[in-house]
């Protein structure tokens, strides 16, 4: 079965990205498909490499990216919240003038239309938010 | 066409469980994951509730196993008659209800 999954909580303000990744991994376990995921409002601050959590404490965003590189998962963050929120990849941060960029591996920034195709393409589509 | 509701929120923080047994139709199945786990618990105020709706209106209540164990919540404490599920379940249940819904 494919799936699209849409997560709109970042790591340290709610459980639903959490949620979402293990949901994800029992479903590609299973054989199932991802065909992509989408980040969504604060969603898309799963998706910075600047982030240095405690050694001790679980890396959402490096969690992300590992799953990602793995299964060839497309991990989009809708660009209107990441800009924002301060997300950029190389050509967003040229474009706006700034000096550097914080996506992360296996993310890609797009816009709301790649959530609707989303749905359309797939079979499930699931809500991970608060 | 039945259709999978995954709920997320306690519901004695929110009223979200409720309006979700309120639509939901016969056949159907709710989810209770994250902080909605605590809806399972038996001899709370919500419970007579529950049992209504899986008995009166046909629906079944699952709960996500790793957020009861991580909320305390053991299977003797639960009300009889939902049944609890790993993210596998988790996953076996979008696949056999047609449509999901978030209750967020």
């Amino acid at each position: 079965m494919k799936y699209t999954l849409m997560v709109n909580e970042g790591p340290y303000q709610h459980q639903s990205s959490d949620t979402a990744l293990q949901f994800a991994r029992a479903a590609l376990d299973k054989g199932h498909e991802i065909f992509r995921v989408f980040f969504y409002h604060d969603g898309v601050n799963n998706g910075t490499r600047l982030a240095v959590p405690p050694k001790d404490d679980r890396m959402l965003q490096k969690e992300w990216s590992e799953l990602a590189e793995k299964h060839g998962l497309d991990l989009v963050i809708c660009i209107a919240a990441a800009q924002r929120r301060g997300l950029m990849d190389a050509s967003e941060a040229k474009r706006q003038g700034l000096t550097a960029d914080n996506i992360a591996p296996g993310f890609r920034i797009s816009g709301l239309g790649q959530l609707i195709e989303g749905g359309i393409e797939s079979d499930r589509t699931l809500v991970f938010g608060d | 066409m039945a259709m999978l509701h995954i709920v997320n929120k306690s519901p004695f923080e929110r009223n979200a469980l409720k309006s979700c047994l309120a639509h939901a139709l016969a056949g159907d199945a709710v989810l209770l994951i994250e902080d909605a786990v605590i809806g399972a618990v038996s001899g709370t105020s919500l419970a007579s509730e529950l049992q209504a709706a899986m008995s009166e209106q046909a629906v079944s209540i699952y709960a996500l196993g790793p957020d009861l164990s991580a909320r305390g919540v053991s299977e003797q404490r639960m009300l009889d008659g939902i049944q609890v599920v790993d993210y596998a379940g988790f996953v076996d249940l979008t696949v056999a209800n047609e449509k999901t819904q978030s209750w967020l």
